[in-house]
């Protein structure tokens, strides 16, 4: 077997005599024109952003969902060929409870893109399994964990949790210790699924204070006692 | 006798088979001893891991890491301290970043071992299991004498590692660095050319590149297939810019393709081992920023600052500013990633880990359909399956 140098993909990287500023700069104005690329390429139907990090996040509904992944899947610069991740977050407090997260990664450009999807509770999520077939367990584990259904799925069932099990546990009003607790009852010579009996109340320590730590630009509870102070 | 219709057999595999690598539970549908469709059913060792870390702080999540993938704790560690450090933006000691990467490559090895032997035992051969558990022994104590255990070493911390090496150490790796290679090659004349092996594991489980790509193949197992793509390379992290390495590249991508770029790899990590010893610098293994990296026990004994520090540190913890992030690094089996959201204050909002052998056992559906029924473990093992990290 013949090992050689990665040159594929090193091509942008390769900056050996950049000073760390140089490199940043580059790095910097590499994902100006990442960006702006995408943003052509997408026209209207995705909102296309820089975050402080410099990583490219782009903003669609769920009807223009499967347009925007086939159109950075299939441009033949950008190739967006991998779905690297397919996860939700949930935000009870928004209007649009959950979002879905979806991570793209381009091998021939070196590069990796967020497709974020605002939705609703009971609305139905476009499945991406016709896209990639990476999507297929993605998709069932964000409808294990979260509960939010893809439409088009070719067999959308709960993955990780055990068999039977109710609720979706990632949400935030899902307890931490959940529901029930199981054990092996020797009477009946089976497993036994109870009610939660925890000895002692689940215990949330509340550290948050007014301390330095907390930085004054972050809107938390704390800092706001801090800024009355 | 006309032709005669046999009902589909429908063939339980696990969930406590020893070839399943741990507890899979697949239900294979059978036409005869061809695999129609393979169903595997996960979660068994589901612990919730992405739910805890949203209840704790950053640095108590981190312990949790270890037990993803038990095999290379400490790569994965790497994420989260790196993820952690990309958002505050602090900087790493250039001495920490030389421990890290020697102990991501000691863990490669110990992933290697375990799967190239374990894969091994799958398809017939002893020998090498017991000759490599030797070897995997040998690495836990350089795991341990650095972070006081062998497995869950919690090592890694934001800002650095937490304690510096013991004297001697580097030593003991370097003159094991030596001797390893004449073990590689003892395992390689007892697989590399057998006869047995490679009937078993040649144009077993093949895919092409676009068919990884598809599959959201990352690691080895894209390697195989003949990329080149790692992320050491092309997006590389702490101090692997300045290590000088090859990337292994399979050319045929089936079972036998995954065992060589792996057998490979274990010898591009003793370079990099012996680079990153050879070119460490003296100096502090944690940043100085004491809102993030605790204080030092010394300095906590004379001085008042130091110990509130401390106090807060392991109280509260350290605030994120709000924003989400990606960071992965290239772990043994594949790009592990964290997709940290936080909402600014001490605990994660949500920490996404992005578990290479996730995909990949979704993926044995679509390998080992019109296989054989052995085939299929031989497809598991060479995979690289860990259950750890898939049922997180």
């Amino acid at each position: 077997m013949n090992a050689f140098h990665a040159n594929r993909g090193m091509n942008r990287k390769k900056m050996s005599d950049a000073t760390p500023t140089e490199e940043a700069v580059i790095e910097a104005s590499r994902s100006e024109e990442l960006k702006d690329q995408i943003a052509a390429l997408l026209g209207d139907s995705a909102d296309v952003q820089l975050d402080p990090q410099d990583e490219v996040k782009i903003s669609c509904t769920p009807q223009n969902l499967i347009y925007v992944l086939k159109s950075l899947r299939d441009d033949a610069f950008l190739q967006f060929r991998q779905l690297t991740d397919l996860t939700a977050v949930d935000y009870p407090e928004r209007e649009q409870r959950f979002e879905l997260v979806y991570l793209l990664l381009s091998i021939a450009e070196n590069c990796r893109v967020r497709v974020c999807v605002p939705i609703d509770e009971d609305a139905v999520a476009p499945s991406a399994t016709e896209l990639f077939l990476a999507a297929n367990w993605a998709e069932r584990e964000v409808w294990d964990m979260f509960g939010i259904y893809f439409s088009g799925h070719p067999d959308l069932r709960r993955l990780l949790t055990d068999y039977g099990f109710e609720g979706h546990p990632l949400r935030k009003d899902f307890p931490l210790t959940g529901y029930v607790e199981v054990r092996y009852s020797e009477t009946q010579r089976r497993v036994v699924y109870e009610p939660v009996h925890l000895t002692q109340e689940y215990r949330d320590f509340d550290f948050m204070s007014p301390w330095e730590g907390v930085q004054a630009d972050i809107a938390s509870p704390a800092s706001e006692d801090e800024a009355g102070a | 006798m006309g032709e005669m219709q046999i009902r589909p057999l429908t063939l339980n595999f696990g969930p406590q088979h020893p070839a399943a690598h741990g507890v899979l539970r697949l239900v294979l549908e059978m036409d005869g001893e061809v695999i129609d469709r393979a169903d595997p059913h996960v979660g068994l060792l589901h612990r919730g891991t992405e739910k805890l870390i949203e209840n704790k702080t950053y640095l108590q999540a981190l312990p949790y890491f270890d037990r993803l993938d038990y095999v290379s704790p400490m790569n994965q560690e790497h994420a989260w301290a790196l993820a952690i450090e990309k958002a505050l933006n602090i900087e790493v000691p250039k001495r920490a970043q030389h421990i890290r990467v020697l102990y991501c490559e000691i863990g490669r090895i110990l992933n290697h071992l375990l799967n190239l032997t374990t894969f091994a035992i799958d398809v017939g051969a002893m020998t090498p299991l017991l000759w490599g558990f030797e070897e995997r022994e040998t690495l836990m104590e350089f795991y341990e004498r650095a972070s006081g255990a062998r497995l869950h070493a919690a090592y890694f911390r934001p800002g650095g590692v937490h304690q510096d090496l013991p004297d001697g150490l580097t030593d003991d790796i370097l003159k094991w660095a030596e001797k390893f290679p004449s073990f590689i090659d003892d395992l390689e004349t007892l697989l590399t050319n057998n006869r047995i092996f490679k009937q078993r594991t040649v144009d077993i489980g093949v895919m092409n590149i676009d068919e990884a790509l598809d599959l959201g193949m990352t690691g080895p197992c894209l390697r195989a297939t003949g990329y080149a793509w790692d992320l050491r390379k092309s997006q590389p992290y702490d101090c692997y810019a300045d290590m000088d390495f090859d990337v292994p590249v399979g050319t045929t991508g089936d079972c036998y393709a995954r065992y060589l770029v792996r057998v490979e790899e274990m010898k591009q990590s003793l370079r990099i081992i012996k680079q990153a010893i050879e070119t460490m610098p003296e100096g502090p293994v944690l940043a100085e920023n004491n809102k993030v990296t605790p204080p030092r026990r010394g300095d906590m004994k004379h001085s008042m600052e130091a110990l509130i520090h401390h106090f807060k540190l392991y109280t509260e913890g350290f605030h994120l500013p709000a924003g989400d992030s990606y960071t992965a690094v290239e772990a043994p089996k594949g790009e592990f990633g964290v997709y940290l959201v936080s909402d600014g204050s001490n605990k994660p909002y949500r920490a996404r880990l992005r578990a290479p052998g996730y995909y990949f056992m979704a993926a044995v559906d679509y390998l080992s359909r019109g296989h054989m029924l052995a085939d299929s473990v031989a497809i598991i093992g060479s995979l690289d399956i860990v259950f750890g990290e898939i049922d997180r």
